[in-house]
């Protein structure tokens, strides 16, 4: 990893030097090995704090929304689930391709630190990951964990090493972690009662505190305004009127995000309240998959999603509704 | 704060009977705004209209809620009367409290509360209401029929007399459809090629008609009046002008293994054949899947043979761009696939024949010259049975749930041709029902029944299968109570009818809507029976629903008459309620131009001062003329920027604020 990083710091400030990009969006160094935070680095001696570890999981694609308009070129780091999110901002027309240079980096996977400190450890002065394992100091000593233990949710998920769209890769090499079942937990809910699937989502939804933070995070979620904040929509004061109506807005926000969310899982990695947000979006993908055959939004740029395309052999709605579902 | 009007009409006892008028009347006069409220028993007789008009103008109404039946019967009536009060015609609002209320409800204390909800929800509505203004837009006066058959035929004849043109696209290579393959017609007996082809040669011949045949509709654009059609004219590797359907290619065409469409695959035909002896146009075409010379770029004798120099294997496909005023669908249908009904034994003895294939072995252009004979030997058969409702009145997943209409009649018509023929063979019919309503239509059975000797068993066939080079035929006689064997030398199967495939396409393409069967819905089904509920786009025949050919003619001409009655007008009222997008929202994401069905919505890219921040943006901009006010769009915006005018985001949220107080 440290390579990588070094290769990465190596190449950005060749890209800088030659004015080649204006800008470099990346990770920069936190105060502590597990809190890197995405940074634009527009000076080469800004580079010594660009860093790419194993708490590296923030998907970048997002931070070029807001310089569509610029016309300065950027060039951004993204793993290769983060290149499905890019593509999808393309086909939105939510980023200008021409002003961005996509660097495609390797990824093995990377670590929740949330999940770590759950097992009693604190202090961490550093951690280095193999395969399986991961090694990590801490100023009371070293311990060594199960890397299956302490992914990111996303990364339990990993749809494998492949960037669906770059300009040049770096550490493309790396071996990316084997997937669970990603439907797995959809179809647990699906398998419950309404009532069972209510008070499991009532339950989760109620921690919700409205900060935004999935909105923000969502490469999905680019609207200029949101409809939440529309006043001339007549929803934007209800969203959080009461506890139900709260829970409204994550099941509106799955609705707005259907078929055009990737399943990056930033969601649910961003929320404070470890509320599994991504469930509600991977039952849409699920669906999806189901109703239209297997659909994976981002994967090839300028493609139109299911929701939006008619064809002849489309599932009927009737159908959907006489046969509880299954096509 | 507008003031608004409410009136609450009784419908006779419709609504009244099972809503409290007064409570709903006392419930709306506590809305805000409401300045005035009453009922009446028929708000849309003169009556009823005037106190509408008398109560705007004393109570300086400017907002007016009509509690009735479906906007559908009467919004246009109301929104009439708003305009002679001097009231911008989209300041009604209709409650329907009729359909939503009334006729779905017994209990009058639960009919009352949801009419109270629907009328302060529409009186939600109208308070965020504002005037608009219709504009117009002209009409091409050419009108597009899709499909060839009798009933596209006889519409585009009315329409081509009335002084319009029309151009009928039909994919197979000739005109004439199904019935072209029938050998007679019920209840008269009258050959079905003596009626037809007269109209064939009319159409063929008419100055205002153009047949395009062998052609597909590809692509339709526009709405109402001003529709951009792409047509698809297949390569038919013949000349059509040089053509002169003088058969020596087909007597040389060294391929002659193709099934016979035309005779529902009894015979053989070559790879360049013309389909029948009356066919229109009357020019070979070339089948490219059996043809030697275009799968494999041996052969090429017909082209060596033809004298006129017509054959042209370098053919493409030709993309015909046209627009039209109105377009009628005449797409008509087919007889199912019978194959699914094992125990009828269809496609393990050729001696089980459905009925068309029964016409083609009766006709005299058939692949028997008319001679009835058993399909596996050709010998003479002495006993024959029908068996009817195959897979009409079919509730499993194999057949249809709807009576296909004709059957009883033709397998009536079959049985009397039968029997005057050939008085030695035996005809035996099992029916569920038999269906002969329609004029001289009963009598016509029981001639058969009485004058013919044609035996009818009540009771449906479990099963037919081969004894001793004979078929056996096991059913139940209702009747008698048994269960009976008969033995025959032919079965013959009265195949369920349903839409053509390319009905489903088509509809999609024009917008307009099908039932769970395929056919396409009417208007109104009993006061708009051949309008789409899509403007400008009629029904003819069959793909509609089944009909015979009387009905067919019938309601062909009806549909004639409304395209007629479309064409000659310059100017259409187009609908003010029309998409529109904010450019201060909009994110340019495509959602909605992606969802449009009318291709309504581009792109520009524009100049905008967002509070202050001046930057080019790209924008979704509506065309209010291709615009057609479904509101796609406005559902697909996800932050709200697509916003439709009379069915503001704003409107329908306090319509459901409205109805959910408690």
């Amino acid at each position: 990893m440290q390579g990588l990083e070094k290769k990465i710091k190596d190449r950005a400030s060749e890209l800088l030097q030659s004015g080649a990009v204006d800008g470099i969006i990346g990770w920069e160094k936190g105060q502590f090995e597990y809190d890197p935070t995405p940074a634009v680095f527009t000076k080469e001696t800004g580079l010594d704090n660009l860093c790419y570890n194993n708490f590296c999981g923030a998907n970048l694609s997002k931070y070029l929304v807001g310089k569509i308009t610029s016309d300065k070129k950027f060039a951004v780091l993204l793993k290769p689930c983060d290149t499905y999110s890019m593509n999808q901002l393309i086909t939105e027309h939510r980023v200008n391709r021409s002003n961005i240079y996509i660097i495609g980096i390797g990824c093995n996977g990377h670590l929740n630190v949330e999940k770590i400190k759950a097992q009693g450890i604190s202090g961490i002065t550093a951690v280095s990951a193999s395969d399986d394992h991961v090694n990590i100091s801490t100023i009371y000593g070293d311990s060594k964990l199960a890397k299956k233990e302490i992914l990111l949710g996303k990364c339990e998920v990993c749809r494998g090493n492949v960037h669906v769209i770059f300009d040049e890769l770096i550490g493309e090499e790396l071996q990316t972690p084997k997937p669970d079942d990603r439907f797995e937990m959809v179809a647990k809910l699906e398998a419950m009662t309404a009532e069972e699937r209510f008070k499991f989502w009532q339950g989760e939804l109620s921690r919700c505190i409205r900060c935004n933070a999935c909105r923000n995070a969502c490469p999905a979620c680019t609207c200029r305004v949101c409809v939440f904040d529309n006043g001339r929509s007549g929803i934007e004061a209800k969203a959080n009127a009461s506890e139900f109506e709260e829970q409204m807005f994550h099941i509106i926000r799955a609705f707005h995000v259907a078929a055009r969310c990737t399943d990056c899982g930033e969601c649910s990695r961003v929320c404070p309240e470890n509320i599994p947000l991504h469930l509600l979006n991977r039952k849409y993908v699920k669906d999806i998959n189901e109703f239209y055959g297997d659909y994976q939004a981002g994967d090839i740029a300028e493609q139109r999603n299911p929701l939006v395309n008619f064809g002849d052999d489309d599932i009927e709605p009737t159908t959907v509704s006489d046969k509880g579902g299954q096509k | 704060m507008l003031n608004i009007g409410v009136f609450v009409c009784w419908c006779g006892s419709n609504i009244a009977a099972t809503v409290d008028i007064d409570q709903v009347v006392a419930a709306a006069k506590i809305q805000p705004g409401v300045v005035f409220a009453t009922d009446y028993q028929y708000m849309c007789s003169e009556a009823g209209q005037k106190i509408m008009r008398n109560a705007v103008l004393e109570h300086k109404l400017d907002g007016v809620v009509i509690c009735a039946c479906s906007p559908r019967m009467h919004e246009a009536t109301f929104r009439k009367n708003a305009e002679k009060s001097g009231l911008n015609p989209f300041m009604v609002e209709i409650a329907n409290i009729r359909e939503h209320v009334s006729w779905i409800h017994k209990d009058k204390a639960v009919g009352t509360v949801k009419a109270i909800a629907l009328v302060n929800a529409a009186i939600a509505k109208v308070s965020l209401n504002a005037p608009l203004i219709s504009g117009e837009s002209s009409v091409t006066k050419r009108a597009l029929v899709i499909g060839g058959g009798i009933a596209g035929l006889q519409t585009a004849l009315d329409i081509a007399e009335a002084g319009f043109e029309v151009d009928v696209v039909e994919k197979l290579p000739t005109i004439g459809g199904n019935m072209a393959k029938i050998d007679k017609t019920f209840p008269t007996l009258d050959c079905a090629a003596c009626i037809l082809t007269p109209k064939m040669v009319d159409a063929a011949s008419h100055e205002n008609i153009e047949l395009i045949t062998y052609s597909e509709v590809e692509s339709v654009k526009g709405f109402v009046g001003s529709f951009k059609a792409t047509i698809r004219k297949k390569a038919r590797y013949v000349d059509e002008v040089a053509c002169t359907g003088c058969g020596v290619c087909m007597a040389k065409c060294p391929s002659k293994k193709s099934l016979n469409e035309f005779n529902c695959g009894l015979n053989n035909r070559p790879s360049v054949y013309i389909p029948f002896a009356q066919a229109i146009p009357n020019v070979a075409v070339i089948d490219p899947q059996s043809c030697i010379k275009l799968t494999r770029d041996k052969c090429g004798l017909c082209q060596t043979v033809c004298e006129a120099k017509a054959i042209d294997f370098t053919q493409k496909d030709e993309l015909i761009e046209r627009e039209y005023g109105a377009i009628v669908v005449a797409t008509g249908f087919q007889p199912i696939k019978v194959d699914k009904f094992d125990e009828l034994g269809y496609s393990q003895n050729k001696d089980v024949i459905t009925s068309l294939e029964l016409e083609r072995l009766m006709n005299a252009a058939g692949p028997t010259g008319g001679k009835l004979q058993k399909v596996s030997d050709g010998s003479h058969p002495h006993d024959i049975v029908f068996i009817q409702c195959v897979g009409s009145r079919d509730c499993t997943a194999r057949g249809k749930n709807y009576c296909s209409k004709i059957c009883c009649m033709y397998t009536t018509k079959h049985a009397m041709l039968i029997r005057d023929k050939y008085p030695d063979i035996n005809v035996t019919v099992f029916y569920i029902d038999i269906r002969t309503a329609g004029k001289n239509y009963d009598e016509f059975y029981r001639r058969a029944a009485e004058d013919y000797g044609v035996t009818y068993i009540k009771g449906q066939v479990g099963k037919v299968y081969e004894e001793d080079g004979f078929l056996v035929v096991q059913g139940s006689d209702l009747i008698s109570n048994e269960q009976i064997k008969i033995k025959a030398d032919m079965v013959v199967l009265a195949a369920a009818i349903e839409a053509d495939p390319s009905a489903k396409k088509v509809a999609s393409m024009l917008t307009a809507s099908i039932d769970t069967n395929n056919f396409l819905t009417e208007a109104h089904a009993k006061l708009r029976p051949v309008e789409s509920p899509t403007a400008g786009i009629f029904l003819s025949g069959v793909c509609q629903g089944p009909k015979d050919i009387p009905e067919t003619v019938a309601q062909a001409g009806a549909a004639a008459s409304k395209v007629i009655g479309l064409l000659v007008k310059n100017k259409l009222v187009t609908n003010p309620c029309v998409a529109i997008a904010d450019e201060m929202l909009c994110s340019g994401c495509s959602n909605c131009f992606n969802i449009c069905p009318y291709g309504a919505i581009g792109y520009e890219e524009k100049l905008v001062n967002d509070h202050g921040i001046r930057e080019t943006r790209r924008l979704a901009v509506v065309n209010p003329a291709l615009c057609q006010g479904c509101g796609a769009c406005s559902v697909a915006c996800p932050s709200g920027a697509m916003d439709l005018l009379g069915f503001t985001n704003k409107q329908i949220m306090a319509e459901v604020d409205a109805i959910c107080k408690k």
